[in-house]
């Protein structure tokens, strides 16, 4: 019956069902109250860490709130819609400021899931089938994955330095490509290198539920579609894609999401200044909030964001779900 | 060679030569791109200094450990890896066990509010952290002042933040893995007289250690990587790696092959801690998330 369609779960179960138990009748919990209790650790925690302050951060966008009143924020001004007005008047300094960040982290995050989507399916695709050395490929492809962030990102970062990393020994040294060796951590190069260890770091995460997903594919679709002639592009096409709709739709979701409130990467490659080119939306609220002491305007600015983000995710689930059912009937 | 008499059985047509080849380039690329850093981390972190300073060297002009044994006295990397054993490995266990029995109420219970609850749980995916850091270090600070608890600055504080940042995946591929062991068995386990408790111990964790094992593993690693609240969070003696690693690239002069060493020897428990258990990640997401 059932444990038979999931061999790995059923394997390991049936000892513990048939295992007589003592009958126990103490600390029982009224089945009304029990799921409640069992949630109740994961909502305190998320209460504690995400919603509470979720709240006091959209408080303190409608506050004044500099250094003077770090210790007491609660008896900071009321700033009413200034720090908003401030962070949309894309006339003045710090609104272009905002807007520039906003269509660099566009730019990047396009980029960025597509080229990691593309690359991990293509690698989930030519790895669906076994191999010599499948194993082992699979094992090195998950090694950025798994590398700490800041280990790899220090290390793309050495790669790039100007006069001892390995990138400018390449493409000026070895190849001749370019007159001189170029800035990869400051001015407009810097967009591509972020890009690169961006796609390095993200696109193994893609490979890792493409491949999940492909696995749940039956196999008997793709002999039913051999014996009908179907080669290889067409099994592709009419049966692996869309096989995979439902674990792209979380999986592009998530990507997005991950890359759009990229912190890390861009932190620790260039440190607390991101140059201009590569000024992601969070290195740019962070640095507006701690570096230039104003806190009210970056709680403003980080509530945008969320914002955005609510409204591309709940367009976005909108869209892929209505193609989905359309695509069922 | 590739197409072997395997993948024939598998896919009743053999795979065309013209696909075999573009395979080879494509996963040969891939796999240049993806060791290109661990080579570069490799190599250098046993270099010495001026291989490094001056223009870079594919191969080391000499081979020294010397990088290895200079680590640990640039910065104090030994306290810094034992914070970062503690906070990722305290709010690891943590998490698992919290996410098991949130997961067990959503998967075994009709209650009112549980679409609210996944979804709430959920969407804290989608927060930017940079939202909830400023308000967050407030309330540590004001829960410190108020009932003497250290969280801001303490190792306490940073476990607790971290285990919510893994938590909500965490539900989520467990609720998955859950409702994938039937529930017949926990009935019968409760039966047989276990309580409710009973039957998740007793028979739907056992059914689920795979998806356990990914999670904690997912867990750990959210944790040992994060740098922005750990950068505001700790002081001198709660650093964790994360900022600590950066200790070595404030000098006037960067040691990049101890910057190497010192990356390697982060990364060594992580990640054969990953490549031991990854095909409890991929088992446990083939049940669990991908759905």
């Amino acid at each position: 019956m059932t444990v038979t369609a999931q061999p790995a779960v059923g394997k390991e179960a049936p000892p513990g069902a048939t295992a007589p138990v003592p009958r126990r009748r103490t600390g029982r919990v009224r089945r009304g109250a029990l799921p409640y209790l069992l949630l109740l650790p994961a909502l305190l925690l998320e209460l504690l860490v995400h919603l509470v302050p979720m709240v006091i951060g959209i408080v303190m966008s409608f506050k004044e709130l500099t250094q003077f009143y770090i210790r007491d924020w609660g008896a900071a001004p009321w700033a009413a819609f200034d720090n908003y007005s401030v962070s949309v008047d894309f006339d003045a300094p710090i609104g272009k400021a905002l807007l520039h960040s906003f269509f660099v982290t566009c730019a990047f995050t396009v980029l960025s899931v597509g080229l990691c989507w593309l690359i991990g399916t293509t690698a989930a695709v030519y790895m669906q089938e076994n191999f010599r050395g499948r194993g082992f490929l699979r094992a090195v492809f998950l090694v950025p994955y798994a590398l700490p962030v800041y280990a790899a990102v220090i290390t793309w970062a050495f790669m790039f330095q100007r006069d001892n990393g390995l990138v400018n020994h390449v493409l000026h040294d070895q190849l001749g490509l370019t007159d001189s060796p170029s800035f990869w951590l400051i001015g407009d190069n810097s967009f591509v290198a972020l890009l690169v260890v961006s796609v390095w770091k993200g696109w193994p995460f893609a490979f890792l539920i493409v491949m999940a997903g492909l696995q749940n594919i039956p196999k008997e679709l793709y002999e039913a579609a051999s014996i009908d002639g179907a080669g290889m592009l067409q099994q592709l096409r009419r049966i692996t894609l869309p096989s995979l709709r439902p674990v792209n739709q979380v999986l592009v979701l998530v990507l997005f999401l991950w890359t759009f409130n990229d912190f890390n990467t861009p932190f620790v490659l260039f440190g607390r200044a991101a140059p201009d080119a590569a000024d992601l939306i969070s290195i740019h609220i962070y640095q507006s909030s701690f570096v230039t002491w104003n806190f009210g305007a970056g709680s403003a600015m980080s509530v945008l964001l969320l914002l955005f983000l609510l409204v591309v995710t709940g367009v976005y689930l909108v869209l892929t779900s209505r193609g989905r059912r359309a695509a069922d009937v | 060679m590739s197409s072997t008499p395997t993948t024939a059985r598998r896919s009743p047509m053999a795979a065309p030569r013209s696909f075999v080849w573009s395979r080879r380039i494509f996963l040969t690329l891939l796999t240049g791109f993806v060791l290109l850093p661990v080579y570069v981390m490799l190599s250098s972190s046993l270099k010495p200094l001026q291989d490094v300073s001056g223009e870079f060297r594919w191969l080391p002009s000499g081979l020294t450990i010397r990088p290895y044994i200079d680590i640990w006295s640039t910065v104090p990397l030994a306290k810094y890896f034992v914070n970062s054993l503690i906070v990722a490995g305290a709010a690891t266990v943590l998490s698992v066990v919290i996410a098991i029995f949130a997961a067990y109420g959503v998967s075994r219970y009709r209650f009112r509010g549980k679409r609210l609850f996944t979804v709430t749980v959920l969407s804290t995916q989608m927060f930017p952290g940079i939202l909830f850091l400023l308000p967050l270090f407030l309330i540590y600070v004001n829960i410190g002042n108020s009932t003497g608890i250290a969280l801001f600055g303490s190792r306490l504080g940073l476990i607790l933040t971290y285990l919510t940042f893994s938590l909500p995946f965490s539900i989520w591929m467990l609720i998955g893995y859950f409702e994938s062991v039937p529930r017949d068995l926990d009935e019968a386990a409760m039966v047989d007289g276990c309580g409710p408790l009973g039957a998740l111990f007793r028979v739907v964790v056992p059914a689920a250690v795979p998806g356990i094992v990914a999670v904690a593993v997912y867990a750990f690693m959210t944790a040992w990587g994060e740098v922005l609240f750990a950068s505001v969070m700790t002081n001198d003696t709660t650093r964790t790696l994360a900022v600590g690693l950066q200790g070595y690239a404030t000098q006037n002069d960067v040691y990049w092959n101890q910057v190497m060493a010192a990356s390697l020897v982060v990364s060594v428990p992580v990640v054969a801690g990953f490549l031991l258990l990854q095909r409890y990640l991929v088992a446990g997401l083939t049940a669990g998330a991908v759905k």
